[in-house]
């Protein structure tokens, strides 16, 4: 009968998978990266507003630390990409070098930032600097740590051929996470140590 | 031709399914359902001694920081354990049906956003509990009162109050990624964007909003909980902090907030009206896309609840005239409703009713909204009870009507038996008059001045305030046949077919309740939805 507003399929279309995470992924990036832009925000409100910005005697900081931290991530980022490719060519071991390359590099950035934290001259409390200056690195070093972790699971799951040959959608969506965490660091340095003190 | 009588429903799940942790769509739904309504009750209560204190002019029913905490909870409570999750319990059971698809795009992710809720409800509830009370900076929390720790304790509150509402944000982005993605990879072959039901597309609309707003109130409520418990002073005036920064953040979410709740509710209306009225949604493609506008104007709007915040005039001007814009969608939605109804024969049926009067009450809080929309009115009764019966008028009068409307009429579908009409009915009448008598009376008093958030008041205020009261004590008997219609109707209504209502949602094709999987074999779609007027469609093709 050729009624009714929606007829049987004859052929079964639906059974290739959809590729949810791909799609998924980059709009939780999205939305996460409104909490970051809250963030900024509020930043760049109060540093205008509030002359002098630093507390007295601390003239900014130190551009050539964050400058280093840069770089790391930013090298981390490349070797992610290098990696993909390899994989996509089929070149396991390999990836598996620039996967590591990553995850050390990943390290080396929460290395420097702890130490960084550490040596201070202000701390949390330091009115607006400290609350921004502490929360902004904070939250972001908090991704980059959260991007390691994955990093490492994805990596234990490539030491399984068993587990890994079924697919590695996953790759892709933590690459993706780790770019968006360099993008965020890079704002983080233009704004944090790159904005001239007065 | 009659509706084809199904077999009884292919399986009953047991009672104790329901606290399982399950990544069934429709089990997940229906938690989300029951567990909402249970908070909706409890904030019910603490709305009704809110009430019995504003009874009489004096202070008498509680103290003051008691009075404090219950209005904030109650607010807190019914927008984040009531009215979202009701709304996300309906989409889950909803959506995957009305697109043809199996189950939503993260079965996983979707049932660990359900279980986030009750822990929300705890941390909230909880709070009564602790030796220095709940949070009473009311439901906006606006520093610098909500950064005051008079007991010093580091466990107050406040605290406890930011946590839940940065977990029940966590929550909702997981439900906004996986609506979004179900609704954009998982549809039905031939299932175009203009072929989607409008409750798909409202839903579509709401979650894009929570997904691009959600996170800066997410971001203003962790930088309040680290001034309040670690030292920092971004929002600390006093401290080369700025409170009015917390203001936009609170607010950029907490307006489209607003069309998170209340399109949902417009997409029951455009669902339930044409089955009840068997005509064609009038302007399906027009309703459809305005759900968008919707959403996208409702993102440039919410510096309207900041007109007395020393906000500039250049920028009240600005957010006067968006928020007028809004109306224009709104209304094009509500000229739809209207020409769909018009000379229809209509069938009463309780969601029918239900609808009719959300949609009374939406119009009411329209001309109030505009009303309030327009700076120099809002100058005078802005923190009046003229603002609480508007969004009452809202949250109440619109939203919550609709989801009971939608609960009704989705009932069957759910279950396999029909609730009781009469019973319905009841509920209807006593909603309506209750919830009119309960927040009408707020507009005259706070035109009159009456500040919200007191505990006593003026005895020239005291004869509307009885009426309010006698209203809201009505409010809370009616949910006692809905409660009493739906546990007895669940258990021994009488069964239904697939489809009782005949009507044309792909959900009505398949057996009542669902099986899992939901379909045997996916459905391909070609035909626009809402044609009631064609005659050979009354007899939707069943699918299975
Ligand atoms: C069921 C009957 C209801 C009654 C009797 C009621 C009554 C009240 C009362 C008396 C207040 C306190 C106003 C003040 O002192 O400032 C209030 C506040 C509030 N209500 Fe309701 N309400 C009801 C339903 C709802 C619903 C369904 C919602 C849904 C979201 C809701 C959301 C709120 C919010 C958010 C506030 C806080 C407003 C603010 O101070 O910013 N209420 N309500
Ligand atoms: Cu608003």
């Amino acid at each position: 009968m050729e009624s009714g507003n929606h007829l049987p399929s004859p052929s079964p279309v639906e059974e290739q998978e959809p590729d949810n995470l791909g799609f998924g992924f980059p709009v939780f990036l999205l939305s996460e990266s409104v909490v970051f832009l809250s963030f900024f925000i509020t930043y760049t409100i109060l540093r205008l507003t509030h002359k002098p910005w630093f507390p007295p005697g601390v003239d900014g900081l130190d551009v050539t630390r964050g400058a280093i931290n840069t770089v790391v991530l930013v090298t981390s980022s490349g070797a992610i990409i290098l990696a993909e490719r390899a994989l996509h060519r089929g070149q396991i071991r390999l990836f598996r070098l620039l996967w590591l390359a990553t995850i050390s590099l990943g390290i080396v950035f929460l290395f420097g930032q702890a130490a960084e934290w550490a040596g201070m001259p202000f701390g949390l409390d330091a009115g607006s600097v400290g609350g921004t200056f502490f929360l902004l690195t904070g939250f972001h070093g908090l991704h980059v740590f959260t991007g390691v972790c994955l990093l490492l699971y994805m990596y234990w799951r490539s030491l399984q051929p068993h587990n890994f040959d079924r697919g590695h959608e996953g790759v892709t969506a933590i690459a993706l996470f780790w770019h968006f965490v360099d993008v965020i660091w890079i704002i983080l340095f233009i704004l944090l140590y790159l904005w001239p003190v007065n | 031709m009659t509706n084809h009588i199904t077999t009884p429903a292919p399986f009953h799940r047991p009672w104790h399914d329901y606290l399982k942790f399950s990544t069934d769509h429709k089990v997940i739904g229906i938690q989300y359902l029951l567990m909402s309504f249970c908070f909706f009750l409890v904030a019910g209560l603490l709305a009704m001694i809110i009430r019995a204190e504003l009874l009489t002019p004096q202070l008498d029913v509680v103290d003051r920081s008691l009075y404090n905490g219950l209005f904030t909870l109650h607010g807190t409570i019914m927008i984040f354990l009531w009215i979202f999750p009701a709304n996300v319990g309906l989409a889950n059971y909803l959506i995957p049906l009305m697109i043809g698809a199996r189950d939503v795009a993260f079965p996983i992710l979707n049932a660990i956003a359900f279980w986030l809720m009750p822990v929300v409800g705890v941390l909230l509830i909880g709070s009564f509990f602790l030796p220095t009370g709940t949070a009473q900076a009311g439901w906006w929390s606006y520093p610098p009162v909500s950064i005051q720790n008079p007991s010093g304790n580091f466990i107050n509150g406040e605290f406890l109050w930011l946590l839940a509402v940065a977990i029940s944000g966590v929550s909702s982005i997981m439900g906004g990624v996986n609506f979004v993605t179900t609704i954009w990879k998982l549809r039905a072959p031939g299932l175009t964007l203009l072929k989607m039901p409008v409750y798909v597309w409202t839903i579509l609309s709401a979650q894009i909003l929570q997904l691009f707003c959600l996170p800066a109130l997410t971001g203003g409520a962790v930088m309040l909980l680290f001034d309040l418990s670690f030292g920092t002073t971004f929002f600390d005036p006093f401290n080369q902090g700025n409170p009015i920064i917390y203001q936009h953040l609170f607010w950029f979410y907490s307006h489209p907030a607003v069309y998170v709740m209340a399109l949902p509710a417009f997409g029951v209306f455009s669902e339930i009206l044409p089955v009840f009225a068997r005509k064609p949604l009038f302007g399906y493609k027009t309703v459809a896309i305005s759900s968008f506008l919707i959403a996208i104007q409702g993102t440039f709007v919410w510096v309207h609840h900041m007109f007395t915040s020393a906000t500039p005039n250049w920028m009240r001007m600005f957010f006067m005239a968006s928020t007028m814009l809004i109306a224009v969608p709104t209304g094009i939605k509500v000229l739809a409703w209207t020409a769909t109804v018009w000379r229809g024969s209509l069938r009463l049926k309780t969601p029918m009713l239900f609808c009719l009067g959300g949609i009374i009450m939406f119009l009411f809080a329209g001309i109030t909204g505009i009303m309030l929309a327009s700076a120099p009115f809002d100058l005078h009764v802005n923190n009046t009870y003229f603002v609480v019966g508007h969004f009452h008028y809202v949250v109440f009068g619109t939203v919550t009507m609709a989801i009971y409307g939608a609960i009704y009429f989705w009932f069957p579908k759910m279950t396999g038996r029909m609730y009781n009409e009469a019973w319905g009915k009841l509920h209807f009448v006593l909603t309506f008059i209750g919830a009119n008598l309960n927040f009408f009376p707020m507009h005259p008093i706070g035109l009159q001045g009456m500040l919200r958030r007191i505990s006593s008041y003026d005895p020239q205020y005291t004869n509307w305030n009885v009426v309010a009261s006698l209203g809201a004590f009505l409010l809370g008997m009616s949910t006692l046949p809905f409660i009493a219609n739906l546990v007895a109707s669940a258990f021994q209504g009488q069964r239904v077919g697939n489809n009782p209502w005949n009507s044309l949602g792909l959900e009505w094709t398949i057996p009542s309740p669902p099986p899992e999987e939901n379909f045997v074999v996916i459905p391909t779609i070609t035909k626009e939805p809402y044609g009631y007027d064609r005659p050979t469609d009354l007899t939707a093709e069943v699918t299975t």
